[in-house]
């Protein structure tokens, strides 16, 4: 596989269903750690030129905190969780067991605490990949970021971009349901990543 | 008649004549690099990702690449009418977003993109009148062909024209 562009239907099916699998993880984990439900949403794929991508993820001036962490080993990929600052402080006001609307700005503390839900998340997510593809994935530290979406994830496709002109994303939404939090997890996979996810799932 | 404001996507380039604006929303690590002919009022942008496209096995968005993408800019200017001796340059971006705690193996490719273009224009003998670069934080820029001055926003360090 050249480009990502390249991608038939059949697999990208294949691949929401993999990141599903991924995400439902995740999400339990979330939920465990929060003590609250966590509901997903159906997963997406999107194959967009570099141009395009920042208007599929609610445009490039949206203020968003960002957790991004690299995988390195067999499977070389990165990972990302997006979430608007507000809603990042609900979660985090749940989990620091304070009245929603206690946080407001980013201490060190709250930087920590986002890191580790973003850890979490990728952790349990790459574990249902490691069962399903008999992979080793080896996650780095999650570094994040409270800035424009654009420039978050210009950084992010840096990697991809040097191998194609598209970006591959999947996409899964956690829903809290008391209060309609959205976070966005995304898996960049490098092309030759995505090859070996492909034939694991049986579809190249 | 409203001024047009023309967008520049990531990766991408655009041409604009005065009364027009040229803006690129949420630079990173990229850098935009905005060539101005103040004599006949064009302006170019381009929203550079990289910085060298002989790494990569086949190019075929020029305006990816530092290197590419400033010559690709340079060349379609001419074609509207620049010539290249004219042209200065002001450039934004380069920023790097994610700081990777204890971590080398992590290119500072913002540094590199800045690097690149400094040297790309310094090759097309074009001047660069301003730069806003490096740091941490995202930027949007945009560029007036009127005046050739860049506006640039960031989210926690304010704006500022140069």
């Amino acid at each position: 596989m050249k480009d990502y562009s390249e991608i038939n239907e059949l697999q990208l099916d294949a691949l929401k269903e993999i990141s599903n699998i991924g995400a439902g993880n995740a999400a339990t984990s979330l939920s465990q750690m929060i003590g609250r439900p966590i509901n997903m949403s159906v997963p997406r794929a999107r194959i967009a030129p570099f141009s395009e991508i920042a208007d599929y993820v609610g445009g490039a001036d949206k203020v968003t905190a960002g957790g991004y962490l690299r995988v390195d080993g067999d499977m070389p990929m990165g990972m990302l969780f997006m979430i608007e600052t507000e809603q990042a402080f609900y979660f985090l006001d749940i989990l620091f067991g304070n009245a929603p609307g206690t946080s407001d700005s980013w201490t060190e503390m709250h930087c920590s605490a986002f890191k580790e839900i973003v850890n979490i998340l990728s952790g349990s997510y790459l574990n249902a990949l490691a069962v399903f593809t008999n992979n080793v994935y080896s996650p780095s530290v999650p570094a994040m970021a409270v800035d424009m979406t654009g420039a978050i994830l210009g950084e992010v496709l840096q990697t991809v971009g040097e191998i194609s002109d598209y970006a591959l994303i999947l996409e899964n939404v956690f829903i809290e349901k008391e209060k309609e939090i959205t976070g966005q997890l995304f898996l960049l996979p490098e092309p030759k990543t995505l090859e070996s996810l492909l034939k694991a799932l049986g579809v190249l | 008649m409203s001024k047009e404001i023309i967008k520049v996507g990531m990766a991408a380039f655009n041409i604009a004549t005065a009364p027009a604006s040229l803006v690129t929303i949420g630079l990173g690590s990229c850098v935009g690099v905005c060539l101005w002919d103040s004599a006949k009022k064009i302006g170019g942008l381009v929203h550079i990702m990289l910085p060298d496209s002989t790494q990569a096995r086949n190019v075929t968005n020029k305006a990816k690449y530092a290197d590419t993408g400033i010559a690709l800019l340079v060349e379609e200017m001419i074609k509207k009418g620049t010539t290249s001796s004219r042209l200065t340059a002001k450039i934004a971006g380069g920023a790097q977003m994610f700081n990777f705690p204890g971590s080398t193996s992590v290119i500072r490719i913002g540094e590199r993109n800045i690097e690149a273009v400094r040297m790309c224009l310094k090759r097309l003998n074009i001047r660069i009148l301003a730069e806003e670069v490096g740091g941490s934080c995202g930027r949007t820029i945009e560029f007036f062909t009127v005046d050739g001055l860049l506006h640039i926003k960031t989210i926690n360090q304010g704006e500022k024209t140069v």
